[in-house]
């Protein structure tokens, strides 16, 4: 290993954290340009916005519990729906792994000192909060919160008397400081790799934030452009979408699914880098399949781009344009089953230590699974059409976003929490948690989906008797899950100020920011390392707890 | 914090092809997001062409001549600018540079004009006489105003970041360089967007 030699395995009281710099107290950190301060920044912010998103998921279930009007209207159930997912999608989801983790890491991962524009990074991150700003203001003020669903769809986001305005403008800001942090995490890909460190040098999780960041530089504009028009309809009158004026609405669709299909992309791709630096690190092996898992992030990248008439399979496109659009929808199927293949490959005959990090992936896994088989059954034309519209689709995308992205940001956050706070949290309450959590997810989101099998419609704030049973089984599901997830935060909260303090590698990683101290110094690197191996090369590797 | 700045800043003066592949990565975005109403255009024009060809004839052909001179005229004289800089001559990079925004300023008061005798005339979204209007006519006019209107908010964007350069030039900044070059980029990027909105507009009558 030619990285130089750093004093001590031990906490590094001179870190990132306690730095001095020109600025002081809170300052310090708002008008940071440290990549590794604004992570900590969006960590912040984004786990807030999960809370409160996941707080209107609580008591839309808590609804759910009894037939008719149970805790609130209709109306506010529908500005329930639409705050939920627009908060999940814009807010957490999106930015989620690349803002926070791709910002601490990404750098460090590639033996860098920054990010290649540490101000435009500050700048991204303050988007975010105008953005979150103003869902709030819209929340507030105004004829009443938005009540459209997250996806905006015309003619009724044209002509609802709620504050859509305002809505769409917050999720236009989001989307730039979306596009800003992507085009800075290529810039720095391209441009700030060690010496040494080759394309295929590079540890997987930049490899898919790489990917990611093409698909937010790529495909963000263009719901931006949606998004601006709808606004223009609801401001000036413009009828580009508007049946009475000419327009079309389904067009909107179009244009909306062109950005946030390959969106659903920007969410898991992060993910499975995640999941394959986690993999190795803890089966103690190379990874198995490199350059294919690499490759397969590319893969996924492109044909995800190319499948988002799947979500229109009912809005009266052409049948042919349908049956091209299943066709294209099953091949994504092959690049992600490469890479799940992959990551069972790797924990073959490796030394598998069960810490919890290991363990968030592994259930990763088996919930992406069946998030991944029941995506295909909705890209299947027939099934297609049974199942539209109820909650078959919504706990298919609970199980991809939540089981796949969520859990996958937990295990990011239990992986590094170490190295960015030199402090470890319980284990035992962590692995406790995740038993609470999968309970409690399967609970809401299985029931869901056999519920929407036959026949129980999405965005309904009441159902009929015969649903009643699994309303509340999923109801009580929700309450698992709430539960714990209160308990995984609570644990590693306090362990940011009272965990026990640890070394500079205490799981044994072998990619680059193992090998600095812990919590990382202001600059990272004493030196610009020499990359001369491969990311995974554990030979070398010295454990310090 | 400080220090941060200071060497990234330094990485930044030293690695030019990064601060221009970012810049190029935004364009791409600009590309995109214009990208998305033209997709609009081409279906209502597929569908409505007729009616696109009776509605372009009222826009004038010839204020519309004058803007696209006026922009082409200001491509050159930035892409002057720039190179006037990398040889030293700082004085005809500001000239050139002068001229540039005046150019651009120019266009704006034209599409002033151009736009506000068309609302004087009712033709604008929502305006009595347009609602009258057949539906591909309503279409083109509201994707006139919208991507024209979008089109003259990149161009205002435009002169105010040419004039901020202007102001660093002249203070004698020694990073200017590379900034003029990326502003130019996207001097370029509003000019070659009217390249194709000019056509689409007038001269498909």
């Amino acid at each position: 290993m030619a990285l130089p030699a750093v004093a001590g395995s031990e906490y590094l009281e001179e870190n990132y954290l306690t730095v001095k710099g020109r600025f002081r107290g809170i300052w310090s950190w708002l008008l940071s340009t440290d990549h590794k301060r604004i992570g900590i920044l969006y960590l912040i912010c984004i786990i807030t916005a999960f809370l409160a998103a996941v707080a209107i998921g609580f008591l839309m279930r808590l609804e759910q519990l009894n037939m008719g009007e149970t805790i609130v209207s209709a109306r506010t159930y529908n500005s329930f729906f639409t705050l939920h997912g627009v908060i999940m999608v814009f807010m957490f989801i999106i930015p989620g792994i690349p803002a926070v983790f791709g910002n601490f890491f990404l750098p460090i991962q590639i033996g860098a000192k920054d990010v290649f524009f540490p101000r435009i990074n500050l700048l991204s991150w303050y988007c975010w909060v105008g953005g979150a700003v103003l869902l709030i203001v819209a929340l507030f003020t105004g004829t009443g919160a938005p009540d459209t669903g997250w996806t905006f769809y015309a003619p009724y986001s044209t002509r609802t008397g709620t504050n859509v305005t305002l809505a769409l403008l917050a999720a236009f800001i989001l989307g730039f400081s979306s596009i800003l942090t992507g085009l800075n995490f290529i810039t720095t890909i391209h441009r700030m790799r060690a010496p040494g460190m080759g394309w295929f040098r590079m540890p997987l999780f930049v490899w898919g934030i790489y990917a990611t960041a093409w698909i937010q530089v790529l495909a963000t504009p263009i719901v931006g452009i949606t998004l601006l028009m709808v606004l223009t309809e609801r401001v000036f009158g413009v009828g580009i979408f508007d049946a009475a004026k000419g327009g079309d609405p389904v067009l909107y669709q179009h244009l909306f699914w062109i950005y946030s299909h390959p969106a659903v992309y920007i969410m898991i791709l992060p993910g499975m880098g995640v999941i394959s630096e986690i993999i190795p690190a803890f089966a103690k092996r190379t990874i198995f399949g490199y350059k294919a898992i690499a490759y397969s992030s590319m893969a996924i990248a492109i044909a995800g781009s190319l499948v988002w008439g799947h979500h229109m399979f009912v809005s009266g496109q052409s049948y042919l344009i349908s049956v091209v659009f299943s066709a294209i929808t099953f091949l994504v199927a092959i690049p992600s089953a490469i890479k799940v293949f992959n990551w069972v490959a790797t924990l073959y005959k490796g030394s598998i230590d069960p810490q919890p990090p290991l363990l968030y992936s592994l259930t990763f896994i088996f919930l992406f699974m069946i998030g991944g088989f029941s995506g295909i059954m909705n890209g299947v034309l027939n099934v297609n059409v049974h199942i539209h519209d109820t909650y078959f689709v919504v706990s298919h995308f609970h199980y991809v976003m939540f089981g796949g992205t969520g859990l996958a940001l937990f295990a990011a956050m239990h992986y590094w929490f170490p190295k960015m706070f030199g402090r470890i949290y319980s284990k035992k309450l962590a692995n406790i948690a995740l038993a609470i959590e999968f309970v409690g997810f399967n609970l809401l989101y299985f029931t869901m989906m056999i519920m929407g099998y036959r026949g129980m419609p999405r965005r309904y704030y009441d159902h009929l008797p015969q649903f009643h049973t699994d309303h509340v089984i999923a109801t009580v599901g929700s309450w698992i899950l709430v539960a714990g997830l209160l308990l995984m935060f609570g644990n590693l909260f306090w362990s940011i100020f009272r965990g026990k303090k640890v070394g500079m590698n205490p799981w044994g990683g072998a990619t680059l920011e193992w090998q600095i101290p812990t919590p990382p110094p202001h600059e990272n690197f004493e030196e610009v390392p020499y990359i001369d191996h491969d990311p995974y090369d554990f030979k070398k590797v010295k454990v310090t707890r | 914090m400080n220090q941060t700045a200071n060497v990234t800043s330094e990485m930044h003066h030293s690695d030019e092809i990064g601060a221009k592949l970012g810049m190029w990565l935004f364009l791409f975005t600009e590309l995109l997001l214009f990208g998305g109403m033209f997709i609009l255009y081409a279906i209502y024009r597929a569908s409505h062409s007729h009616e696109f060809f009776l509605a372009a004839s009222e826009l004038d052909t010839f204020i519309g001549t004058i803007n696209t001179l006026a922009l082409l005229t200001s491509s050159l004289t930035v892409a002057l600018s720039i190179e006037a800089l990398r040889r030293g001559n700082r004085k005809l990079s500001i000239t050139m540079l002068i001229v540039t925004i005046l150019l651009g300023i120019i266009f704006m008061i034209n599409k002033y004009f151009e736009w506000s005798a068309k609302i004087h005339h009712g033709i604008y979204p929502g305006g009595e006489v347009l609602l009258r209007m057949s539906d591909g006519e309503m279409l083109f006019f509201n994707l006139y105003y919208v991507m024209t209107g979008l089109h003259g908010l990149h161009v205002l964007v435009g002169i105010v970041v040419l004039s901020a350069m202007l102001l660093f030039i002249t203070r004698g900044n020694q990073s200017s360089a590379i900034k003029l070059e990326n502003s130019g980029l996207y001097w370029h990027l509003v000019d070659i967007i009217w390249i194709f909105l000019f056509p689409l507009f007038y001269l498909i009558s």
